[in-house]
This record gives structure tokens, C-alpha cells and sequence, in this order.
């Protein structure tokens, strides 16, 4: 259990949103032509990093709206929060 | 050869003080090379060591472990055990684990104080009941013990079930699985690690892997806190660390490492004499032979590895127990803590072979491990021995995910996952 600082509410208790898992894993642009392999790393392979991990959340009982996340994973310290579509900020 | 436990070594060892107690395993120090390197010294990986040199005749074992042995979720459960899934492959996997638990202790010469005191379920909703006997039918064709109780069979088998019709989630029946109970989780853990230090394994405590080193698609070894310890066959038992042991060989898996958590309360007088557990409110609960209510509570919605879980998740798990029990209303809780439980997908374990020789991960276990440590051990025993599945562990590779024969046990678990 954290804070989270949501880009749009400002900070707010961690039960107030719902974790999305892992971010910037690309849908595919070409569905069809995707082998099976390809299709289980796309739906069920993750890192599962022990250290800082990019995550997408979502402000579910607040303004409803998707973020990102850089946060340690191995003691839920969060390290920046940036907008969808934005590019993580630099390490 | 170790001495045997019995009760005219216990009158004799009291009459010396209790000071001539051989030990129950060595210390050794890491040899250069081993058949097979278990990382992971949990039940499992203990389990997994002892029928590799029980059954396969495999003696130059060595296990490593981070910490101390029985220290992770080992000892960290709910200490439940039970074999009612819905699934023929879980059936399978499960009911052959609880076959082997009836005649541990005498196998081990270990008491691990495996108690047939039963599960039982709880249906709160029409869907519940629908699901729930759904079950009963799927255990009892696979030969699993499984029956259906009304309401007032509840109350009678469990009476301190607040089963009135005007609470929140009111009990409109459940499943009971007699000859499922609780064992005593560290003795698990020790009698496997007696049991295998005596053929010869050597277990070594406070060896943490740093790395895996591989020639092209064939492991080498590993390098740990101790060095480098050179092996063929590695099997992985990390549960919540599989991924960062992964990681290290370069491979994905399809895991995510969540804290679960649990809680006691303070030891209080029999009370509660079965596992009563709740899918829908999301609560369970049995007595420990100390006196202690034994709580599962949820998993956390996100990845972490911090041991610790949320605070909100224990007074969901909590307010739950209370319109179920009244009579718990002024219990204390004494302890709290979590483990990183590592959920697949389908949220079924995997006992595989790997895409690098030599390489076996026997992981996502999810939130219900404890239950399969003996034949978890065994099919994995026979796994890395045969370098192929048993039948019973087959369905268990880490290919259906490629292939989409999912084991999909989520819904069909007797608790959420």
C-alpha cells in the first residue's frame, strides 16, 4: 500500500487504483501474420523485474484515467509517473 | 544413516538432557560439480531432491537456498491441504499429492502432523451453487472425495457458521472434501531435508544465485554467494523469484510474483475443528494446534516482491470473517505477514522442461502450493531424471501457453486467485 501521484488528481491513496501489469508491451500492428509463438509473448510472457519496472495504472475510483508508472518493485518505492503516450522520462 | 525418531529415542534422549540429539542435516560446504543443483530450498525443492534420490537413484544432489531452508512460503501459508479441483489434470496432480501426504509421516519417520480434518466450501450466490456442484460432480468422477451440504448441514458440520438469511452474503450450502486438512508446514520441510540428507543430498543454506551460466542451449552451472558450482541439470523451485532466475538464463516466463498474506490471531481454546474457506467474500480460516485462528487473506493487484501486503487487503479478509463468525469479533490478531506468490495466467502450476537443456522450472504455484509439495516433488523428481514429463505433470509444461491448452483454474479454484 502506497501514494500514488496521479498526473491528473494529484496524490492519492493506492486503493484507488487498479494496476494494469507491465507498460509499452506493442500491440500488434499485423494479428494475422503473428505465429503462435509470437501470440504467447505478446498475451502471457512478462518480465515480472525484481527492481524498477514500467507499469501502466489506472485511476479507477477517481478521474478513471490511464498512466504510467516507474516504480522498485522490490520495495513499491515509485520512482516518476508520466502520461500515456508520453515518453518515460530518463533515468 | 540417520537415527531413527521413535518414542524410546525420545525416553532416551530426555534422559540425557536432549543434549545428544544427532542433527538432522549437515552443512557442507558446495562440491565442485553435482548431477543435479535444486535451487531453492523450500518444500518443494527439498521434496524434489529427496525422490530424486529416493526413486532415481540420483545421489550427488546438491539444493541451494537464498536463505534458510522452510523460510519463504514454506512457512508462510495457510498450511491447507486439499485435492477438489475442477480440471482432470488438476485432479490428477493434486489428488496425487494428497495420496502421498496420508503415509508422510510414517515415510519420513518425520511427523509433519498431516490432519484429515476436512475442507469445506462455501457457496453464497446461485452461481456459487452451480459451481460449486459442478465440482462435486467433476471430483467425484475423477475419484476425488467431494460432497454437497445444504445449509443446515453446514451449520451442522462447522456450528459457530452464522448461517442466517439476512446477512450480507448469506450460506446457501457447500462442498466438504473429508479427507483434505492441514499439516505442520516447517516439518514439511525438515522431513524432506532429513529424509534427503541421509541418501546423501547436500543442502546449502545461505547460497544465493547470482547467475546461470550456459554453453549455447545447455546449462553449466550456477554462480552463487559460495562460487561457481558447475551441474548439467538445474531445477528451479523459486516460486515468487522464478522470473529473476529467468532472468539470469535469459528467459521469459509467464508469471507475475504478487504478496499474498496471512494472519494469526491470539491461541484460544478448540474451537474451530475444519478448514472452512470462502471463494466469494474471500476468506478462510482453520485453528492451529497451538490454538491460533490460521487467516488467508488476498493478493495484492500488482507485482511486488516486498513481503508485505496492503492494508486494505487484511480488512477486507477480515470484515468477511466477522459476518461469518460473530463469535470472532473480539479476537486479536497477533501476526501478520505476506509472501510473494508467483500466479500464472491460468493460474495452474508449471512442472517443465525449458527451451535450455538442462534447464527445469517447477513454478506458478500461485496461491495454493503448499497443498502439492509431495507430488510436486515427485513429478518433478521424475521430470529432470527422465528429462521428460509424467503423465500426470504433462498437461503442466510450459508449452500451453504456445499452444493454448491452458489449464484454466481460476474460476474453478476453491479460492479466488
Amino acid at each position: 500500500m502506497f501514494i500514488i501521484n496521479c498526473p491528473y488528481c494529484g496524490e492519492r491513496d493506492q486503493t484507488e487504483f487498479s494496476c494494469g501489469g507491465e507498460a509499452h508491451i506493442e500491440r500488434p500492428k499485423q494479428p494475422t501474420e503473428l505465429s503462435d509463438d509470437q501470440w504467447a509473448e505478446y498475451l502471457f510472457m512478462r518480465k515480472n523485474i525484481k527492481g524498477v519496472q514500467f507499469e501502466r495504472w489506472n485511476h479507477a475510483h477517481g478521474c478513471r484515467k490511464w498512466f504510467n508508472i516507474i516504480r522498485d518493485t522490490s520495495n513499491d518505492n515509485i520512482h516518476a509517473v508520466y502520461k500515456m503516450g508520453e515518453k518515460p522520462p530518463v533515468k | 544413516m540417520k537415527n531413527k525418531y521413535s518414542i524410546f529415542s525420545l525416553i532416551k534422549n530426555a534422559l540425557s538432557g536432549h543434549e545428544n540429539w544427532q542433527r538432522a542435516w549437515r552443512d557442507p560446504e558446495p562440491k565442485k560439480e553435482y548431477d543435479v543443483i535444486i535451487i531453492g530450498g523450500g518444500g518443494h525443492g527439498l521434496a524434489t531432491a529427496y525422490y530424486l534420490a529416493k526413486k532415481h537413484k540420483l545421489t550427488n544432489i546438491a539444493v541451494v537456498e537464498k536463505g534458510w531452508i522452510g523460510g519463504g512460503n514454506t512457512g508462510r501459508n495457510t498450511t491447507i491441504i486439499r485435492s477438489n479441483y475442477l480440471w482432470d489434470a488438476s485432479a490428477g496432480l493434486y489428488d496425487h499429492a494428497l495420496k502421498i501426504w496420508e503415509g508422510l509421516s510414517q515415510e519420513l519417520n518425520y511427523n509433519v502432523m498431516f490432519s484429515q480434518r476436512g475442507v469445506m466450501n462455501l457457496a453464497h450466490n446461485l452461481q456459487d451453487v452451480r459451481d460449486l456442484k459442478r465440482r462435486t460432480h467433476a471430483n467425484r468422477l475423477n475419484g476425488v472425495d467431494a460432497v454437497w451440504l445444504s445449509t443446515e448441514e453446514v451449520k451442522k458440520f462447522c456450528p459457530i457458521i452464522n448461517t442466517s438469511p439476512n446477512i450480507r452474503y448469506p450460506v446457501l450450502g457447500g462442498t466438504l472434501q473429508k479427507r483434505a486438512g492441514t499439516a505442520r508446514h516447517d516439518a514439511v520441510a525438515w522431513g524432506y531435508a532429513r529424509g534427503a540428507d541421509s541418501m546423501g543430498v547436500d543442502i546449502i543454506q545461505n547460497c544465493e544465485v547470482k547467475g546461470i551460466k550456459r554453453n549455447g542451449d545447455q546449462v553449466e552451472g550456477i554462480e552463487t554467494t559460495k562460487g561457481f558450482i558447475k551441474s548439467k541439470k538445474i531445477g528451479v523451485v523459486a516460486a515468487g523469484h522464478s522470473s529473476v532466475i529467468a532472468n539470469m538464463a535469459g528467459i521469459r516466463l509467464p508469471l507475475e510474483s504478487k504478496p499474498l498474506q496471512a494472519l494469526v490471531s491470539e491461541p484460544v481454546k478448540p474451537i474451530i475443528d475444519t478448514v472452512v474457506m470462502s471463494n466469494a467474500v474471500h476468506a478462510y480460516v482453520s485453528q492451529s494446534d497451538k490454538g491460533e485462528l490460521v487467516i488467508g487473506a488476498g493478493t495484492d493487484s500488482y507485482v511486488s516482491y516486498s513481503q508485505k501486503g496492503s492494508h486494505n487487503i487484511v480488512e477486507e479478509t477480515l470484515r468477511a470473517i466477522l459476518e461469518l463468525y460473530p463469535i470472532f469479533s473480539r479476537m486479536k490478531m497477533l501476526r501478520q505477514w505476506g509472501g510473494i506468490v508467483d500466479i500464472c495466467p491460468d493460474a495452474s502450476p508449471i512442472i517443465s522442461k525449458t527451451q535450455i537443456k538442462g534447464l527445469y522450472f517447477n513454478c506458478g504455484w500461485g496461491t495454493g502450493g503448499f497443498k502439492a509439495t509431495p507430488g510436486s516433488g515427485d513429478l518433478f523428481a521424475h521430470t529432470i531424471a527422465n528429462d521428460e514429463p509424467h503423465q500426470l505433470n504433462a498437461a503442466f509444461n510450459l508449452n500451453r501457453f504456445v499452444s493454448g491448452d491452458l489449464v484454466d483454474e481460476h474460476g474453478a479454484a476453491a479460492v479466488a486467485h
